[in-house]
């Protein structure tokens, strides 16, 4: 029996996929955000810290590294709620895992950042007078920023391609979306091969402006 | 807690299929991905551009997404292949693609003089290929490559997502009866972290002590 293809109800109900896929360009960006300022918060502790802060810093993202974020989102959703006797609601806790995710990858990406700064630089601004907290500042974060952008770009798309996984705790992004119309049409390949290029047009063309936007500010 | 202690060897088996995904997907896309790495680099356009596009979409699209595309998708090609054999091929395709970055990479680096140098010397392609690039290339190629097996083991949790019990999955279902989720994740994270953090380890030991050849 030849099996064909009929999209008529994926266009139906196409809003699931459409406004998961703004939740899912959501999820990525606010995760990418807190991320960052985990990231460069444990970056500088890592550089400026004695050895039980290196210890821990690294501990963290050694740890989240090397464990599976399926794992991870189960660990938060399920997982700590049970021990820490309350709840709350699935976004709320993918957000939380995918930061903890994403911070782990930033202190990597800040620390090689910081290190990359020319020490010429931070010599020049203590030529010509300014505090350790005017030099970080002014010469120390500003260039890391901009020596990091290709990083950051990167790991927002992954983080993008990350969210995913959130439909397995049941928030309504791009992949829930797709599993929801999977079980009330059971037209399975038809919304994967809907799914599968709106996720891969939207990570390269992300890509895409990202890297115009890095042409304009980046050092390498 | 008994319950949990009593689970282990139900965890163990979990671990083992999670190994054994793992071990094949890691095998399947090392062939594959260093015939096609060196197809991108060597081969005419006519095999750069198929495997070009195969490696940019692969990488493009979320793994969870690829496993239920390839899970679902084959039967419409007529390939009835069993969940744990469509997810083996799930994985590997996308560990594939990832490999033949890693190979373009670590081959494009070793200088373009060293390929003439043994052309020169009259070596056919394979033997320039075998002797001269490969010896070089293999200490660049090795850490981005434990990189991809960490990354194949943890992407090796997804494969709980088509019913195949893993250690996730294993862990889920013993949550299921127990109903202590906490220690058993945590037990579940520490068994993924001890296998990954020995592959990682070993990654960084190899770029250090390649890292003192420098060109």
């Amino acid at each position: 029996m030849k099996y064909h293809l009929t999209y008529d109800f994926i266009w139906g109900h196409f809003d699931r996929l459409g406004w998961g896929l703004v939740l899912s360009l959501e999820l990525a960006f606010i995760s990418i955000l807190i991320g960052m300022a985990i990231g460069l918060s444990l970056a500088l502790a890592y550089t400026g810290g004695g050895r039980l802060i290196r210890g821990a810093v690294a501990a963290y993202v050694e740890f989240i590294r090397n464990v599976p974020l399926l794992l991870l989102v189960y660990l938060l959703f399920y997982g700590v709620p049970s021990v820490g006797g309350f709840a709350y609601d699935a976004t709320t806790s993918f957000i939380v895992t995918l930061s903890v995710y994403a911070g782990a990858t930033m202190v990597e990406v800040f620390r090689a950042g910081l290190a990359a700064v020319p020490r010429g630089l931070i010599d020049a601004g203590k030529a010509i007078g300014l505090t350790g907290w005017q030099r970080m500042i002014w010469v120390r974060l500003p260039t890391m920023f901009r020596i990091v952008l290709p990083s950051l770009s990167n790991a927002f798309v992954s983080l993008f391609k990350d969210t995913s996984l959130a439909s397995v705790i049941a928030v309504p992004e791009l992949t829930y979306g797709a599993q929801w119309i999977n079980t009330n049409s059971f037209r399975v390949i038809e919304v994967w091969s809907v799914v599968a290029p709106m996720y891969l047009v939207t990570g390269y063309g992300l890509l895409f402006l990202l890297q115009r936007l890095e042409r304009r500010y980046v050092v390498h | 807690m008994l319950y949990a202690i009593r689970s282990l060897p139900f965890l163990w088996e979990g671990l083992l299929i999670t190994l054994k995904v793992s071990g094949l997907v890691v095998s399947f896309s090392l062939i594959a991905g260093l015939i096609l790495g060196i197809g991108i680099v060597y081969g005419p356009r006519w095999v750069y551009w198929p495997i070009r596009i195969y490696s940019d979409f692969l990488r493009g699209i979320p793994l969870l997404v690829l496993i239920f595309f390839i899970y679902y998708g084959l039967p419409l090609f007529g390939l009835n292949f069993s969940n744990f054999a469509s997810v083996v091929v799930a994985l590997a395709a996308f560990e594939a693609a990832h490999i033949i970055e890693v190979v373009r990479g670590a081959i494009q680096s070793i200088p373009r003089g060293q390929n003439e140098a043994a052309k020169a010397i009259g070596l056919r392609f394979t033997q320039r290929l075998l002797f001269v690039i490969a010896p070089q290339a293999v200490r660049r190629f090795l850490p981005p490559w434990i990189n991809a097996v960490v990354d194949t083991v943890k992407g090796s949790a997804l494969v709980s997502l088509v019913g195949i019990v893993d250690l996730t999955l294993a862990i889920q279902q013993v949550i299921g009866r127990t109903y202590i989720p906490m220690p058993l994740y945590i037990l579940g994270a520490i068994m993924y972290f001890v296998i990954n953090y020995v592959l990682s380890s070993a990654s960084r030991l190899l770029e250090a002590r390649f890292a003192y050849i420098r060109e």
